[in-house]
Formats: structure tokens, C-alpha cells, sequence
């Protein structure tokens, strides 16, 4: 990529691409693309949710009674953690703007831990649900079921967070990319860019998971 | 060639609205707050769902609550309240969007009749 302009001799000294008229021009632009991705991914998600929320009021026993095959502890935990992870990484980019980045890299490298332990509590109750039969369409071989189709409610359970744990998967490769470039000091408070897109992303994917608690654990 | 362009950029600025020319940074007491907010509203969603009897207003409530902490996030995690006006609107979209989507949906399910075969 050509460059424009150079600020300092340092080697890690980001310079902006040629066709944007300052660093800062080159910043809005990124961060403009990064919040149409978050739209598409409102969107994505959203479908599920408008699913949700009609076969919800269309079945409200069976809902119920897939709610209650979950185990909400687990849920509330992961809600704990995932929140503690959106605020390590909002941490991050506090401190890299203030040229703090040994902290910035301990934030981010907080935030990644916090992935993984959501990650671990996720993989118990998969297995769990797994183990119990509870799967969506035909793989559902739970004998005691008292609704015929509460197969549908673990194809929105497995769907929706199937489709969230890709995400925390993603985002925490993310966040490992960016934790090395801060490690190797690409970042500056000058130059972030990459740690604000990534943190936009965690925090969606915390967004999301704000919603997917109550409405999968707690009112079912 | 170049002055005109320049020309061009200053009107493309003066257009964009709210274009900062410093990066905000949002105090660490706000992100701590927020933090501490929303760990206590997810504390009150449990406590609402599991330990109180609200029956058809469950939904409601949990809703509701979730709508406070999204909010939350958007505004201060997220910095859409320091962001520009244009990336609160393309983000605002996305919602406009999936409430058409919402809307329609629901039409198409509660105005379905069943139609019996009278041939």
C-alpha cells in the first residue's frame, strides 16, 4: 500500500494511505466501515430474534419448558464475565489513547481470558444438552419431552448461540491479533484504529449476548 | 489540481457533521460506572425472572431491562455518544430494519385465516 505522509522515523509509525487527506480522515472512514458491519450483523442476528419472538408467542408452554432445561446460573455467570470482558477491552483502547500500552496489553489479554472461560461454561452445557438428547429437528432424542415440538426451541437455543460463540471465537482471534500488534507497538495514541474496530465488534457480540440471556434462560 | 481538491475536502468537512479532529477518550470513571450499572441490571433481570412472580410481564420486564443495558453499551462501550452523528444514524438503521422485518412478519402471522376446502 502506497503511503501518504509520515509523521516519524520510528518504525512502527503508522502512515495513512495516500487517498485519505489526514490520519484522522483515514480513522472515521475505518470506524464509518466497521459500524455498516455491526448493522449486517444487527441484522443477521435480528432474524433469528423476530423467529424467536413469533414461534415464542406461538408456543409459550414449550418455550418454557426449554427454558427450564437450562441452566440459568450458568447463564448469569457467562452474562458476568462477557460484560467484565466488553470492560477490559473498552479499558484497552482508554489506555492506548493515553499511551499507557503495557496496561492496554493487559486489558486485552483480561478480555481474551474472559472469552475463554465463556467459551469453557458454554462447552458443559452444550455437552449437557448433547448428552440429554436435546438437539434441534431430528437429532431431539430426549424421551420426557412434554411438548411434541420442543426440538424447535433447542434449534433457536443451538442457532442463536452457535452462531454467538463463533463470534466470541472471532473476536477473541481479534483481539489476539491486535494484542500482538500492541506488544510489538504498532498502536500509539496517534494510531488505534484496529483496536477500535475490534472493540466495536466485542462489545456487539456483548450487545447481543444481552439479549440472547433473558430471553433464552430466564423468561424461555 | 491540488488546491482544488483541498478546496473540496474543506467542503466535504464542513458537511460532515461533528467530525472530530482529536479522538475522545472516555474517562475511566464512566467505563467503570457503566461496567458496575451493568453488572447490577443483569443481577436485577435474574432476580426479576427467578425470584418474583410478575407472570405475563416476565417478558416485558426482562425486556426492558436488557433495552437499559444495551443502551448502555452502545452509548458509552461502544462511544456512539461521542461518535459522529452519521455513525449513530447507519447504526440506528440496522434497528429501523429489523423492525420492518419484525413488523411484516408479525402481520403475515396474525392475519392468517384457515381456509377450509369447500370443494
Amino acid at each position: 500500500m502506497s503511503t501518504g505522509n509520515t509523521t516519524a522515523a520510528h518504525d512502527h509509525e503508522h502512515h495513512y494511505a495516500h487517498h485519505f487527506r489526514d490520519a484522522m480522515h483515514e480513522f472515521t472512514s475505518a470506524k464509518e466501515g466497521i459500524w455498516l458491519f455491526m448493522v449486517t450483523e444487527i441484522l443477521m442476528f435480528g432474524g433469528l430474534f423476530v423467529g424467536y419472538f413469533i414461534f415464542h408467542s406461538l408456543y409459550p408452554e414449550m418455550f418454557a419448558e426449554g427454558a427450564s432445561h437450562l441452566d440459568w446460573r450458568m447463564g448469569g455467570f457467562n452474562t458476568f464475565v462477557l460484560i467484565g470482558s466488553s470492560f477490559t477491552m473498552a479499558l484497552a483502547i482508554h489506555y492506548i489513547q493515553r499511551g499507557m500500552n503495557s496496561k492496554a496489553t493487559v486489558c486485552l489479554a483480561t478480555t481474551i481470558i474472559c472469552g475463554l472461560i465463556f467459551a469453557c461454561v458454554k462447552y458443559f452445557e452444550y455437552s449437557q444438552k448433547i448428552q440429554h438428547g436435546l438437539l434441534p429437528g431430528h437429532f431431539f432424542h430426549y424421551a420426557e419431552a412434554e411438548h411434541k415440538n420442543l426440538a424447535m426451541y433447542f434449534g433457536f437455543y443451538f442457532c442463536m448461540t452457535g452462531l454467538h460463540m463463533i463470534h466470541v471465537f472471532l473476536g477473541m482471534g481479534l483481539i489476539t491479533w491486535v494484542m500482538i500488534r500492541n506488544i510489538r507497538g504498532d498502536f500509539s495514541p496517534e494510531y488505534f484504529t484496529a483496536v477500535e474496530g475490534v472493540g466495536i465488534f466485542w462489545h456487539i457480540i456483548d450487545l447481543i449476548w444481552i439479549f440472547l440471556f433473558p430471553l433464552l434462560y430466564l423468561v424461555g | 489540481m491540488a488546491a482544488g481538491q483541498d478546496q473540496k475536502n474543506q467542503q466535504g468537512h464542513a458537511h460532515g457533521d461533528g467530525e472530530h479532529t482529536t479522538h475522545h477518550i472516555i474517562p475511566f470513571s464512566i467505563l467503570r460506572n457503566v461496567c458496575i450499572a451493568l453488572l447490577c441490571l443483569t443481577a436485577l433481570t435474574v432476580l426479576t425472572a427467578k425470584f418474583t412472580h410478575l407472570g405475563i410481564f416476565a417478558g416485558t420486564v426482562a425486556f426492558a431491562i436488557a433495552f437499559v443495558k444495551a443502551m448502555l453499551v452502545m452509548m458509552f462501550f461502544m462511544g456512539l455518544k461521542y461518535d459522529t452523528k452519521l455513525n449513530r444514524m447507519i447504526f440506528g438503521l440496522g434497528f429501523f430494519f429489523l423492525a420492518l422485518l419484525a413488523f411484516f412478519c408479525v402481520l403475515d402471522i396474525w392475519t392468517r385465516v384457515t381456509v377450509h376446502n369447500t370443494l
